[in-house]
């Protein structure tokens, strides 16, 4: 038996339920951004953005979100933007455990590791990418009101995924059965998911830094904040992302004759590898440490996203597998 | 290159590149002769290149300048693609082959940016060797007299003695560096460091690395790559020189006269399919003597399988099985009652993997001395075989299959000069078309058949499809530095997790006695990126102030 299809059936409806549940997720976020109060606002009307009409009397009570000042006047003890953000995520962890069932499910159902083509991959790679910024969220809650913002790409990414990208369970070609799939594709899955946080943090620390547009960087976590957050994630995925690469080489020696033979995708990865490494030594140079290391990790992450969907489906290279 | 992780507060790890032409203040001007000028060219230019700056704008022109051998079709890749290229931009592709974009790995440009990174990073990671060297015996600094104007700081009072709070801060400060110097009016100031790993990591990694890239770069001089097409029926093929070679790629100190001699007899092809054709499993039941075994006079062959991802490994060389493909088998009887039977491979021509193949079975009437005879009664079997026959809408052979499930082939035999006494070289796949647009070869017969089916030419002459034998295809590699580039990624990783993981940064506690008690000054500043100090900084701040201090609580 190569498939099995009534397995393989109920990953691809958890897949639908974790885009669903995502959705679900973004709009509270969403609100919860909405709701957010501007901390230092000096005058109250003024800091209330442009889009939240409606909700702006009611909640022109209620203190500043996300700083969490007790008394305030609501029944709940909790401010509306505190409520949306718990509920956010909530569905959030919701998604994840849905998420990680489509994949289990559809290594069950193929008898093999789920990581086999474009379709599972970018779909791990947004599990990652959540689970990276819960995991985040729960050691720094201030920067949660951030999380619509990772939220989008996520959303788009899986998106594509379930639609473009989406590829019957199926067995996988000779040279992908191999231990190194389990080693190598979930080091650069996970080492690229964790990176999309990094790369969305410095957009925002850009938009934070130039106060553009001012009515989004008005409710950002601090610049400060967003910074750190860049350069702590970057540090940890990036000798996992250099990790990866090592074992794809190992495994290109084992399975293409060669350990680096400059394929499209080795070429690129070898960029943003780069790119990262610059972003690093960038930290480290006088006027390049704020801005320009900002731009250097957005174009990092650019760059592994140009290598996952470009690459792959318009240069063709070796990484080009059957079916996308 | 160095990745700078100090924040060069207390002091610039490299002197920033002077302005050129600038003096250097102490020299008298009649000493800056001709000689003196060029120095300090010298010594600017090396600065300048050594800066980080200098290594960053490197580190970019590296990433831009691998973005064509990624985006333009590669020659070392897939020469066909160039082909097309040329076709598709006739315009565009002449420029792009003067500028070596097809070639972008080995092209002057491209080397140019990777050597004087190589030559930035070298020249910034030895000096900081040295100075790492020199550091890890020096005693932390001494305390800054203002500790309250330090990023972290902290104070209080104590109802302790001065000897009693030295007590705890040494507890406190275990794993440490530290040094204790006496300040006038009975102060004691404690100095602390930690987390020297930080730099050993960096530079362990940017050593590898210097080390990973020379591994390549033995590899590229020392190492060989060749194929060779071996027919899966118990045939052998012997690495001894470039000769039994299809292709032979050789690096820049190989001559292909030392080969590590060893030999592969390939016994069986098996390759299984999914309905739809897409490969499932391949493997070559082999048998091998290594480079011991014929030294030695050993006839015995060693049993062994080759399959994707499980390559020979024997003697420090690979083979791996990098294709496949049929050779259909043809027999032809001349009117004379002789026979002679060829089975030579024809290649794959579908991309799509459906084993569709071209080639030309080429054979000669034994027995003729005479050689213009010979030139017009060569045979050759050229057409499309398929390992599974069906016919498209317009009537050609197409292959439904890549495995032998109906073997097909469509030939068009052809008699008269085949070239082969031109004493030039020619493909095993074609014939020459000179030849065919010279009229003196021309075809004799059209023919689809199946295997036992023959086809009788005009004169009597009998061509017959007995069967089919799988060929593999061999790569073979010889790589002396691969072993060397995975020990240096690995220990770079490890290197790289070291210094990235690993905080460096300063403690300084002042001690000062006062009336019934003391007062306690703490300092803290973190000498890494603003990967965040504060929060161990307060941690220990609080474990020192806090127990005899309960004003705050």
């Amino acid at each position: 038996m190569l498939v099995d299809p009534i397995t393989s059936m109920w990953s691809d409806r958890l897949f639908q339920a974790t885009l669903v549940v995502l959705l679900l997720a973004m709009i509270f976020t969403s609100l919860e951004y909405a709701a957010t109060r501007v901390a230092r606002a000096p005058r109250r009307r003024a800091a209330v953005g442009a889009g939240d009409g409606g909700a702006d009397a009611e909640i022109s009570d209620t203190p500043d979100g996300a700083e969490g000042a007790p008394g305030d006047g609501s029944r709940t003890g909790r401010t509306r933007a505190d409520r949306y953000g718990r509920i956010g995520i909530s569905l959030m962890i919701l998604a994840v455990v849905l998420h990680a069932g489509s994949i289990v499910l559809r290594g069950l159902a193929t008898y093999r590791w789920p990581l086999g083509n474009m379709y599972e991959f970018t779909s791990a790679l947004c599990l990652m990418a959540v689970g990276a910024w819960l995991v985040l969220v729960r050691k720094h809650p201030p920067l949660r009101p951030a999380g619509v913002f990772v939220l989008t790409p996520i959303l788009l990414l899986m998106f594509i995924t379930g639609t473009v990208l989406y590829a019957e369970a199926a067995p996988v070609v000779p040279a992908l059965q191999s231990y190194w799939i389990i080693i190598h594709v979930t080091t650069i899955t996970l080492a690229s998911g964790m990176l999309l946080v990094p790369g969305v943090a410095s957009l925002l620390f850009l938009m934070k830094r130039n106060e553009r547009p001012a009515a989004l960087a008005a409710k950002l976590p601090g610049a400060e904040a967003l910074d750190r957050l860049a350069y702590r994630v970057t540090v940890l995925a990036f000798p996992l992302y250099t990790f990866g690469i090592i074992t794809g080489a190992v495994w290109a020696e084992a399975a293409w004759g060669r350990f680096w033979g400059w394929d499209p995708k080795e070429t690129v990865a070898f960029v943003a590898w780069v790119l990262y490494a610059a972003y690093l030594h960038a930290r480290a140079t006088a006027g390049w440490r704020t801005s320009r290391a900002a731009w250097i990790n957005s174009a990092g992450f650019a760059t592994i996203v140009f290598n996952l969907f470009f690459i792959n489906m318009v240069v063709a290279g070796l990484h080009s597998y059957a079916g996308v | 290159m160095t990745s700078d992780m100090t924040s060069g507060v207390a002091r610039p790890p490299t002197a920033p590149p002077q302005p050129p032409g600038s003096p250097t203040g102490s020299e008298p001007p009649a000493r800056r002769d001709r000689f003196g000028g060029v120095a300090a060219f010298l010594r600017n230019t090396w600065r300048g290149l050594t800066s980080m700056r200098t290594a960053l704008v490197l580190l970019f022109l590296l990433a831009l300048a691998a973005m064509p051998g990624a985006l333009i079709p590669q020659r070392s890749l897939n020469e066909f693609l160039v082909d097309d290229f040329y076709a598709d931009y006739p315009t565009a592709a002449p420029i792009i082959e003067s500028l070596g974009g097809f070639e972008v790995f080995a092209s002057p440009w491209f080397a140019a940016i990777y050597l004087l990174l190589m030559i930035s990073l070298v020249g910034c990671v030895l000096p900081r060797s040295v100075e790492y060297w020199h550091s890890m015996r020096a005693a932390p600094v001494a305390t800054p007299r203002n500790l309250t104007r330090l990023p972290h700081h902290a104070e209080a009072d104590s109802a302790e003695s001065p000897d009693a709070v030295l007590e705890r801060t040494r507890r406190l400060l275990r794993g440490w560096r530290r040094v204790e110097r006496s300040e006038p009016g009975g102060v004691t100031a404690v100095s602390a460091e930690r987390g020297y790993l930080r730099e050993t990591g960096n530079l362990v990694f940017h050593l590898s690395l210097i080390g990973l890239l020379l591994g390549f770069a033995g590899g590229k001089l020392y190492g060989y790559e060749g194929d060779v097409i071996v027919r899966a029926d118990g045939a052998e093929f012997c690495n001894s020189s470039i000769l039994g070679y299809d292709t032979f790629r050789a690096g820049l100190r190989v001559d292909g006269t030392d080969l590590n001699e060893f030999c592969v007899r390939v016994d069986r092809f098996d390759g299984t399919w999914l309905p739809n054709g897409q490969p499932s499993t391949f493997g070559a039941q082999i048998g091998y003597q290594t480079g011991e075994d014929l030294a030695d006079g050993v006839t015995d062959w060693r049993p062994g399988e080759i399959t994707v991802n499980y390559p020979l490994r024997t003697d420090g060389d690979r083979a791996y099985l990098t294709g496949y493909g049929y050779a259909p088998e043809f027999t032809v009887t001349w009117p004379d009652g002789q026979s002679r039977t060829g089975g030579i491979q024809w290649r794959p021509v579908d991309q799509s993997g459906s084993q569709l193949s071209e080639g030309a079975t080429k054979f000669e009437q034994p027995g003729i001395t005479d050689a213009e005879l010979r030139r017009t009664t060569q045979l050759a079997v050229t057409g499309t075989f398929a390992p599974t026959g069906a016919v498209d809408a317009e009537g050609n052979l197409a292959s439904v299959h890549p495995d032998l499930r109906a073997p097909t082939a469509d030939v068009n035999i052809m008699r008269g000069d085949l070239g082969i006494d031109d004493g030039r070289g020619q493909s095993i796949f074609t014939v020459d078309q000179q030849k065919i647009d010279d009229g003196e070869l021309v075809t004799v017969a059209e023919e689809r058949l199946g295997v036992g089916d023959s086809v009788t030419l005009d004169d009597g002459t009998v061509v017959r499809f007995d069967g089919v034998t799988p060929w593999v295809n061999l790569q073979v590699g010889h790589d002396p530095g691969q072993i060397w580039v995975l020990v240096f990624s690995i220990v770079m990783v490890a290197g790289l997790a070291l210094s990235l993981s690993v905080k460096r940064r300063r403690l300084w506690v002042r001690i000062r006695p006062v009336d019934g008690g003391s007062r306690i000054q703490l300092g803290g500043l973190a000498r890494t990126d603003r990967a965040g100090y504060g929060e161990e900084f307060d941690r220990l701040g609080s474990e020192l102030l806090d127990p005899m201090d309960k004003k705050d609580g």
